[in-house]
């Protein structure tokens, strides 16, 4: 093996301060957005495009997915599954300055690929630590990457916990938190969460979860620093909120939740799909005592049953909480009152979740279109009904001024080109 | 980044370090390269649940800073791997390969050694079907990025290969063929060429098209006898399973088999009948073999010979919880109710002996009231691991 003595002086002056390395604004690193709250705080993405307009660039993927893209640094990085049985894996890293394939790995599934044919084997989106990718597929699969495509490690759950899977498939997304990836896998039968070691992917803990099956994604309640940051994982039973590296349960909420929609966290205020939405502090909240004591309960500061969302997670901008309900309508609610302030209808039904950035709120329907909403005090403007032709059933990712969309066949970045 | 306020000397001096310590660093891991199969070995000994990791990562390192000479030993390394460690080996495997043949990301260094793909050791891996069969799709991959004409060599070839992948793409190309053969007006061709497809067909979509096909042309398809369904069974229920107690529950046939015994069921005695379906993808429907029960547990019970010891897949499709023993050894538990249910829904191991084995599912019903949640059934057929069916008798 040969090294040309470029490659070490490049290294060298980029040590040595000579080379100063291009800074990103605005990473987006699991499912809806580095902090899971659904909205970028700096871009200004287009208002309007079409499969003509405003497509800065698009890349062809080999397999089927709905899980988002995520943005780290200068990568897009995105799963698909492919194959009659949805069984070969694949991880695709592109460049988001110009769609270029960077590279690909693929893999086998080690677990069941069976699932609804709306769904498919890469239903999870992948999230990262800004220096690994982690993956993990409805079979249960869990792949660990470095942003150049070495692997770190694999993990084949369902080999490790042969009856976690769901017929209908399983879709919550791991995170990044605290220092662990915490990893859901809730279902029916083998029913559990899991963190592992984010470099070594070795198991941190275990916890048993309610056997139900459970499509939602954990959030992150934060903390004083990073470190203190919790996973709250959300199930048919309610909310658990867990230290990431220990597991631990530091409270719970017991009234039920939905097993689609996930929770959103704003203002240290959880906002959890249970009985339409509850709002839940749990702020003062002291740690539980004992071993034996039961974990407390957070203080529930509304709840209205109107406000129940449908497929789509609610997200929160400007003390205002946005769902999509079953109908397809948009509510605009109090963050205070849950009061609702206003509604718009929207057209077509919603497998991904909103986003919002610059504020306007960005709802893709299953059919490709998304309506952009400007968001006032009073009421909400339809801004621009943009229609890609193909189908999208992922969230949106958002990065600068782009938004990141994927389909069954195709990766869009949608912007300026 | 505070190096910059370092003295211009300080800083040249740096480069020199860092200079020497990557070639000595980068120098040491070919040399640790070298052996290859100390390295597969190791990453081959990953386990559950996290077990040898730390050592399978190093030697994973070493196996991906591996010169392509390596990559043929890296894919026969897979043949005896556990699924998770083959995984393993795969990622090292396309590392190396993608770094040679794009030049790409993972080491441009490297990449501008431009060492070349063995691609003639490739194409011998591909061919020799006692190999790991997704390792040697993977081979034939990379085999074709370079050589686009290896499909056309090597597929044609592939109608029964071990490989599911290399089959379907060996029936996809019949299925063209005889497509194209009656589009001529060659009835006789394509007829031909349709059956001889289905020899070779495993997957579902495409046995529906030949199926159809050979049914137009006068010669019908038991679709049953080619996905090796198992058609004859004996039933017993139904047994109580209210509030889903029953799943853990030892009822008699667990323990006994004897088809002149009755015993006490969920209301009254139950005992054996026979009952065969007539189902062409050898659905057994329970609510109309026995009743519409809820919260309630049937038994089915099989016999399938073989004429020697083999290993094969009984395969599974039912919405209900279920168990599953063969020759009295419990094989898998599930006990998910009305998630859906799919052709070859569940893929189970077993060893069977030669002449009888008996084949026991325990089929649980639950009590949900919706539309969509009153299946009780299942279908069971008997495979090797790509999915044709071997051959049994009843």
């Amino acid at each position: 093996m040969k090294l040309k003595p470029s490659v070490l002086v490049v290294c060298g002056l980029l040590l040595a301060g000579w080379y100063e390395p291009q800074v990103y604004s605005e990473d987006w690193t699991q499912f809806r957005g580095s902090d899971i709250s659904g909205v970028s705080t700096k871009g200004n993405p287009p208002i309007s495009w079409s499969d003509d307009e405003n497509i800065a660039w698009s890349a062809a993927l080999p397999g089927r997915g709905l899980s988002s893209p995520i943005v780290v640094g200068d990568k897009v990085l995105v799963s698909a599954c492919s194959g009659y049985r949805q069984d070969r894996l694949h991880v695709l890293c592109f460049s988001k300055a110009d769609g270029r394939l960077l590279w690909e790995r693929q893999f086998w599934a080690t677990g069941r690929t069976i699932s609804h044919p709306k769904t498919c084997n890469a239903a999870n989106t992948p999230c990262s630590d800004g220096q690994r990718v982690y993956v993990l597929f409805s079979s249960n699969d869990l792949v660990c990457l470095d942003l150049s495509g070495d692997l770190q490690w694999y993990r084949s759950l369902m080999g490790d916990f042969p009856n976690a899977s769901n017929s209908l498939g399983m879709a919550s997304s791991p995170i990044v938190v605290g220092g662990a990836l915490v990893v859901p896998i809730e279902n029916d039968s083998q029913s559990l969460a899991t963190g592992l070691d984010l470099s070594t992917g070795e198991p941190l803990w275990k916890l048993d979860r309610p056997k139900r099956a459970n499509w939602t994604s954990p959030v992150i309640f934060p903390g004083s620093s990073a470190s203190a940051d919790l996973a709250i994982l959300q199930s048919s039973a309610g909310l658990a909120a867990v230290e990431p590296l220990t597991g631990k349960v530091v409270w719970a909420f017991d009234k039920g939740a939905s097993t689609i929609p996930s929770s959103v966290v704003s203002g240290g205020i959880v906002y959890a799909p249970s009985g339409g939405i509850t709002a839940l502090d749990p702020r003062e909240l002291t740690d539980h005592l004992g071993a034996n004591s039961s974990p407390p309960s957070p203080k529930t500061v509304w709840k209205v049953d109107k406000l129940g969302p449908g497929t789509a997670s609610p997200v929160v901008w400007n003390d205002r909480l946005y769902t999509i309900n079953r109908a397809g309508v948009l509510l605009s609610a109090s963050v205070q009152t849950g009061e609702i302030v206003w509604q718009l209808r929207l057209q077509g039904s919603f497998s991904g979740s909103p986003v919002v950035a610059a504020n306007r709120l960005y709802a893709c329907n299953e059919n490709g279109q998304t309506t952009v909403v400007g968001l006032g005090d009073a009421s909400g403007e339809v801004l621009a009904e943009n229609k890609l032709t193909d189908t999208i059933l992922c969230t949106p990712a958002l990065s600068d001024n782009f938004i990141f969309v994927r389909s069954d066949q195709r990766l869009y970045c949608i912007g300026a080109n | 980044m505070l190096v910059q306020n370092w003295p211009l000397g300080l800083r040249v001096g740096l480069v020199w370090v860092l200079f020497w310590g990557l070639a000595i660093t980068f120098g040491s891991l070919t040399v640790a390269a070298a052996d290859v199969q100390q390295s597969i070995a190791v990453v081959k000994e990953l386990g559950p649940e996290g077990k040898n990791h730390l050592a399978a990562m190093k030697a994973w390192r070493e196996l991906a800073a591996s010169n392509p000479e390596a990559l043929p030993a890296i894919l026969k390394g897979m043949q005896g791997a556990n699924p998770l460690a083959a995984n393993w080996l795969l990622g090292a495997f396309e590392s190396i390969c993608d770094r040679t043949l794009t030049g790409g990301p993972v080491n441009e260094a490297l990449a501008n050694g431009a060492e070349k793909l063995p691609v003639a050791e490739f194409e011998a891996f591909v061919k020799d079907t006692t190999q790991h069969p997704s390792a040697r799709r993977i081979a034939f991959e990379w085999l074709s990025k370079v050589d686009p004409s290896a499909g056309d060599r090597l597929i044609p070839t592939m109608l029964l290969d071990p490989s599911p992948e290399f089959r379907r793409d060996a029936v996809a190309r019949m299925i063209d063929g005889a497509q194209k053969a009656k589009a001529s007006g060659d009835q006789e061709a394509s007829v031909a060429s349709y059956a001889k497809a289905l020899g070779g067909a495993i997957d579902d979509d495409q046995v529906k098209v030949i199926a159809e096909a050979l049914s137009a042309a006068g010669k019908p398809v038991d679709l049953q006898q080619h996905f090796g369904f198992i058609a004859k069974w004996n039933l017993i229920g139904p047994f109580d399973n209210t509030n889903l107690s029953g799943f853990d529950v030892v009822y008699p046939p667990e323990s006994q088999i004897d088809l002149s015994l009755k015993y006490p069921g969920k209301e009254l005695e139950v005992g054996w009948i026979e009952h065969t379906t007539t189902d062409e993808y050898g659905v057994v429907d329970l609510r109309k073999a026995l009743a519409h029960h809820k919260g309630a547990i049937t038994y089915a019970l099989a016999t399938i010979s073989v004429p020697t010891a083999r290993s094969a897949q009984l395969r599974l499709g039912t919405p209900n919880a279920w168990k599953l023993w063969v020759n009295g050894q419990l094989v898998f538990a599930r006990d998910e109710y009305h998630r859906g249910t799919f052709f070859d829904q569940y893929a189970i191991p077993v060893d069977l002996v030669a002449g009888a084995n008996t084949v026991l599912l325990k089929v649980c019903q639950n009590e949900q009231t919706e539309e969509w949640a009153q299946e009780w059934q299942f279908q069971l057929r008997a495979c090797d691991t790509a999915g044709a069916r071997i051959e049994f008798g009843q």
